[in-house]
């Protein structure tokens, strides 16, 4: 069944705590490549049947008004991925 | 001594039973109950030992005989829907939030229903966009209790006129996500408006901007902030005061000053 998956990251000026906290960690484990990291939230929607102009648009508003805060976070994406 | 129920009319003794006879005791202050509300007993206790009744409300009701006539309501603390997606994010779509949110709202309401959010009840009105800004988890990222001082910077509002502006007063804190955030433009908009009604003193516990504890709407009927006064109404269950254990009662003048608005209000 296709699924409709929306990406949501805090905005770039919000500092992210929880990225923060990974960030430090990451060099205990050896990795020490990494200057920074953002932490965010993948959402999927299943859709029962076929992903139809509404049915997105319907994802889109869902991301916009609940899956997302636009006080602190931006919808970066939101795509259609068939199986 | 009997244990309470959650919200009702037994008392536990005399000087509440005093409180109920007070000329406070007919306003109606409503608590309303998520899934994984956990102030809500102790909110609604607050009431009653102020002096006023405390109406049970809950989440799932509809229409407008959902805020069952209450003349103020309290949204408490806890972590409803398990701070699921965010804190506040989900309970803001409660059918009673809806109520709430309309009776609240200057745009669409004639009398203005008084609103406190407490912690998460804080949250959930700004997810509500019945204030502005937004929380964040705490700058250190540790979960935070501690006895914690305030000063009121607004003593206009509803839920602070018993208050005398510029006074200190020390109720808990207890959050994982209390560091309030806002843009630049709106930080200013607050302040200019005079509509950081707490701040935090002595530290910044979380990273708040502008060591903001609370904050208001324009018409000062809703106020949200991350302390809790309602588990400092009572000696023997509050904060140090005075170098005393658990004395500390600061936190009952936000009840004290809803019940007297809203009785004074109607002689």
């Amino acid at each position: 069944m296709p699924r409709i998956v929306v990406d949501v990251m805090p905005k770039p000026e919000i500092l992210d705590p929880q990225g923060k906290a990974i960030v430090g960690a990451l060099p205990r484990l050896g990795f020490t490549g990494f200057s920074s990291v953002r932490q965010g939230k993948r959402f999927e929607l299943t859709v029962d049947g076929e992903v139809t102009p509404e049915i997105l648009q319907q994802a889109r508003e869902a991301a916009e008004r609940m899956l997302s805060n636009p006080v602190i976070e931006d919808v970066v994406s939101v795509e259609v991925v068939a199986d | 001594m009997t244990e309470t129920p959650l919200i009702g009319s037994a008392l536990l003794d005399t000087s509440l039973a005093e409180a109920a006879v007070s000329p406070l005791a007919g306003a109606r202050i409503g608590v309303v109950t998520f899934p994984g509300s956990l102030d809500d007993r102790d909110a609604a206790r607050a009431v009653r030992i102020a002096g006023g009744t405390a109406v049970e409300l809950w989440h799932a009701d509809t229409g407008p005989d959902a805020l069952r006539g209450v003349d103020a309501v309290i949204i408490p603390g806890g972590f409803s829907y398990g701070d699921y997606l965010r804190a506040g994010a989900i309970s803001r779509f409660a059918p009673l939030m809806q109520e709430i949110a309309r009776a609240a709202d200057s745009d669409k309401a004639a009398s203005l229903l008084p609103v406190l959010g407490i912690c998460n009840g804080f949250q959930i009105l700004t997810e509500s966009h019945l204030l502005p800004g937004s929380m964040l988890k705490n700058d250190h990222l540790k979960f935070i209790c501690r006895d914690q001082t305030l000063r009121v910077e607004n003593n206009s509002t509803w839920w602070t006129s018993e208050y005398a502006a510029g006074q200190e007063i020390t109720v808990p804190l207890k959050n994982q996500d209390g560091q309030y955030i806002a843009d630049e433009k709106t930080l200013d908009a607050l302040e200019a408006e005079g509509r950081v009604v707490f701040r935090y003193v002595g530290m910044n516990p979380n990273g708040s901007r502008r060591d903001i504890a609370g904050i208001s709407n324009a018409a000062g009927n809703v106020v949200g902030l991350m302390p809790h006064p309602e588990h400092a109404v009572e000696a023997g269950y509050g904060p140090e005061s005075a170098g005393v254990r658990s004395t500390g009662t600061d936190g009952l003048g936000f009840f004290t000053s809803v019940l007297n608005k809203l009785v004074g209000g109607t002689k």
